[in-house]
């Protein structure tokens, strides 16, 4: 088989895992000429988008498709028809090397499907990066699955090489995981986890106190996860509530909501429906407002609900709080003025820079980059200032629910 | 009027220098009118333009805030941006927190170019392509970019620190970079001709991009918004969305109509994982069983259960509370915080550490995430009951002679019932099972008292209390 037909088959097994950021790591570039690469400091660098609305960033392949499990929303199950390939390690740090130097991408993500051991598997990525990074100096992204329960040794060499390292935690549940992937153990994966956070709070001490000379690296992107959304019946909640588990326990930098598509040859056992891909969209949102706008699970979404679809999280607690509002901006706190609906964190803060030196009036929103129409009930300016029955009208949540639109595309 | 003329449309310097003496000079912002060498000759033509004035002593101070950002619009293509940058200055002059208000029509259009300028240049590192030329150790790599603003010289140094191990030119319209593996150098502008037309891995590009796309999740918008069209001509994927988006939804559907195929069966390799391993006795295969206990809630957001450690010759067991963050993410009893104050503690006071058993109460970590972190959590009494039995079982396998429960909750699983510390703490209690029990602090406990004074004496107390467990732990030894 050719290396083109090897990369579309372990392409396309790869495209179900949502993560592709490149960002976030130590800031690297290959100005002393040993080899290439570079990561870009702050966020990384998204070189093309895919039709569904994803970023490339990464040549993300799997090393081999086959696998010994039998999860069965994976399209590599062992009992799924699926044309099998596997690249050897030469071809994929050749095919890393070789996109780079075009500048198609910033790295690699590379997964497999579990073959043999978990060590064995495990060993096999490690030696990509390995390669890449000790024999042709690569110093570009590198994003490694772990394989859960493979060795400690495997374990802090991928750390060594990698800017990132995610394990996947598959299920929102442990219950729905024993129905999906019955060879899979929610403890084992989540002993992973843990093995990775004492490493990375290590590496971290070690940097801040200097204590030595050149301190043990590990992945200085930090870890990530992945759970699959609407393949299961989870509430929004609950999925919520796991998010805000693992991120304390983890220190997770994303957990990635991956809204179940239909698969090739898919087990009979599945739904195959559209995927849920708003609900995957308030997800993120939610997930947004719990790591930068100080929510808790409990405030967003009550006990075994679900978010609303038609309307934003923010916006759903702020018209069930509307007694808080509205908020004067000239005068709001900080904690306040995130939880105005349409206000983001930047515009929080060119808000507080703002009111230092003049009043903000209503025709200084559109230069604040606030959407006037979601915020103008909410709040008070010095020129404007809410009808009192405004936010009592029954009306106000449909003043916010969007036109029916299309997905379309104009050539 | 003043007629100012920089020498080219990146000409930093030379507006920062003009304007500087303008603004000392007390020209107002709509006396000056400027524009660039080369550029709209015949509106100027009738002037000639003003020499620059000279400055004496004179000079104020901006922010470096404004620097940064004039340094960023005046790559803006607006032939404006001369102007309103030095309208800018010139109300800052007097105004220093000017900058600072998002509001201002100035600061806003200002801010507004600089991040145009900063998004087309993360658009260029974004989306250049490079094509090689020539193979292997002979290979240049060139490619053809149409920039919206004046940012190849802001873009270039990126790709030299990137690529610095290849020769390679970016060619534009206005202005091409060139690396030779040693220095940046740019030449003026070419015409697209002058670029390769294909690379040898394009096709392989194409493939990868249609093959890591997935057709049931459309959403061409989204694609749009951060990769707007005017880019496409020059990447080599764009020629297959059409066709990629037209095909999709018939996939979903076939995907969604067609039923599955019978389930290949898959031949499992002998040495296929997640085989148990056999437990070596009976304290291994409790482990074992301890780590699916579900008898109560708390093992739902833990990690793992944090059972005993120790040789199961011990005579002594020692029985803290519950696991916390530490031992939760380790899977190992007392290796945090806690765990290194009772392994001191222990060590003055005489106690063979690797001859004790050491485990807690219950097994789980109880705590609430607060963002980052996780907040310890006290268990009650449903859930010190649940995970009784496998401290009894414990027991039973280890056969200790002396129980030393420390903190409340140990001291409630060892006698079964709520025991207060201070009553009882500091001497030996028969259990009715004929081991002796002895009460004392959780370590973590001396952890959290915030004055050093009280710190010190309750640690002395805990040390005192332990040498108890020394002394037996010695008469043990002389007995054997
Ligand atoms: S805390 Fe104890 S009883 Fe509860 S699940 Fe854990 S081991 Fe079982």
């Amino acid at each position: 088989m050719d290396v083109q037909r090897k990369l579309e088959i372990l392409a396309d097994a790869a495209k179900y895992d949502a993560s592709c950021a490149s960002s976030g790591t130590e800031k690297r570039d290959s100005s002393d000429r040993k080899g290439m690469g570079s990561t870009a400091p702050g966020m990384g660098i998204c070189h093309s988008y895919a039709p569904d609305g994803r970023c490339i960033s990464l040549l993300k392949v799997l090393l081999t498709n086959a696998c010994n499990y039998d999860c069965l929303y994976c399209v590599n199950r062992a009992s799924s028809n699926v044309p099998r390939a596997r690249f050897t390690i030469e071809e994929v740090v050749k095919l890393t090397l070789d996109f780079y130097r075009r500048n198609y991408i910033e790295g690699l993500f590379l997964s497999s499907g579990i073959i043999r051991s978990p060590d064995y598997t495990m060993e096999q990525v490690v030696g990509v990066a390995r390669k890449l990074r000790e024999e042709h100096h690569f110093r570009g992204y590198i994003h490694l699955k772990t394989i859960p329960e493979a060795d400690d040794a495997l374990i802090a060499e991928a750390g060594k090489y990698a800017d990132r390292l995610s394990i996947n935690i598959e299920m929102p549940e442990e219950a729905s995981l024993q129905q999906f992937a019955p060879e899979k153990d929610v403890r084992a994966i989540r002993r992973t986890m843990g093995r990775l956070r004492l490493k990375l709070d290590e590496a971290e001490e070690n940097r801040v106190a200097k204590t030595k000379a050149r301190p043990q690296r590990f992945a200085p992107a930090g870890q990530s996860t992945q759970m699959i959304v609407g393949a299961d019946s989870a509430s929004d909640h609950t999925i919520l509530h796991t998010s805000s588990n693992l991120y304390g326990s983890y220190k997770l930098r994303r957990v990635y909501y991956s809204a179940f598509s239909p698969i090739p040859d898919a087990s009979r056992a599945l739904p195959l429906v559209q995927p849920p891909l708003l609900r995957e969209h308030r997800l993120y949102q939610a997930d947004w407002l719990m790591r930068f706008y100080g929510f808790d699970v409990g405030e967003i979404v009550d006990d075994s609900a679900m978010l609303p679809l038609d309307i934003d999280p923010k916006l759903a607690w702020a018209l069930r709080h509307r007694d808080r509002f509205p908020l004067d901006v000239n005068r709001a706190s900080r904690e306040e003025l995130l939880r105005v609906p349409g206000f983001g964190t930047k515009a929080v803060e060119r808000i507080i820079a703002t009111r230092r030196t003049t009043t903000i009036r209503l025709a200084d929103l559109a230069r604040l980059h606030v959407p006037r129409n979601k915020a103008l009930p909410f709040i008070v300016l010095s020129d404007h200032r809410p009808s009192p029955h405004r936010l009592d009208a029954a009306g106000l949540i449909e003043r916010f629910k969007p036109k029916a639109t299309q997905l379309g595309f104009g050539f | 009027m003043q007629y100012i003329t920089l020498d080219n449309e990146t000409d930093f310097d030379g507006w920062r220098e003009a304007a500087r003496s303008l603004v000392l000079h007390h020209v107002q912002p709509t006396n000056v009118a400027w524009t660039v060498q080369g550029r709209d000759a015949e509106l100027f033509a009738p002037q000639a333009p003003s020499p620059i004035l000279a400055v004496n002593d004179g000079s104020f101070k901006v922010s470096g805030k404004f620097v940064d950002l004039a340094k960023a619009a005046i790559l803006h293509r607006d032939p404006e941006r001369f102007a309103i940058l030095y309208r800018l200055l010139w109300r800052l002059k007097d105004n220093h927190d000017l900058i600072e208000v998002a509001t201002d029509p100035d600061v806003a259009l200002a801010t507004a170019m600089a991040r145009a300028v900063h998004r087309d240049e993360h658009k260029m590192h974004a989306f250049v392509r490079f094509r090689e030329i020539g193979r292997e150790r002979a290979a240049h790599y060139v490619a053809w970019f149409e920039p919206e603003h004046h940012i190849v010289e802001l873009a270039a140094p990126f790709f030299a620190k990137r690529f610095a191990d290849m020769p390679w030119s970016i060619l534009t319209p206005e202005l091409c970079a060139h690396w030779d593996g040693h220095s940046l150098s740019f030449t003026p502008g070419v015409n697209k001709s002058e670029a390769p037309g294909e690379d040898r891995l394009e096709e392989t590009w194409r493939r990868y991009y249609a093959s890591i796309f997935n057709p049931a999740r459309l959403k061409v918008k989204a694609m749009q918004a951060e990769m707007p069209k005017k880019y496409w001509r020059n990447l080599p994927e764009a020629s297959i969305i059409k066709p990629l988006i037209e095909d999709a939804e018939r996939m979903t559907g076939a995907m969604i109509a067609n039923a599955a195929t019978d389930p290949h069966k898959p031949q499992r390799r002998p040495e296929a994982p997640m085989t148990r391993k056999t437990a070596a006795n009976d304290l291994e295969a409790l482990r074992e069983e301890a780590a699916h206990c579900r008898a109560c809630h708390l093992y739902k957001d833990a990690t793992q259960t944090v059972f005993g450690e120790g040789p199961k010759s011990a005579n002594i067991m020692l029985v803290g509370e519950q696991p916390g963050d530490k031992e939760d993410l380790a899977g190992h009893p007392f290796v945090g915080p806690a765990g290194q104050m009772l392994d001191r503690a222990l060590e003055e006071a005489g106690v063979d550490r690797k001859k004790v058993y050491v485990t807690n109460a219950v097994k789980h970590f109880k705590f609430v995430p607060r963002g980052k972190i996780r907040l310890h959590q006290k268990p009650n009494t449903p859930e010190i009951k649940a995970c009784r039995q496998w401290y009894e079982r414990e027991v039973s396998a280890i056969q200790p002679d002396l129980i030393v429960a420390m903190g409340a909750t140990a001291a409630q699983s060892v006698f079964g019932k709520i025991t207060p510390i201070g009553k009882n703490r500091g001497r030996l209690i028969d259990l009715p099972d004929g081991r002796k029990a002895l009460v004392t602090v959780h370590p973590s406990y001396l952890l959290r008292l915030p004055d050093p004074e009280a710190k010190a004496l309750e640690y002395r107390r805990f040390v005192e209390d332990l040498k108890i467990v020394a002394g037996l732990q010695k008469k043990a030894a002389r007995a054997a």
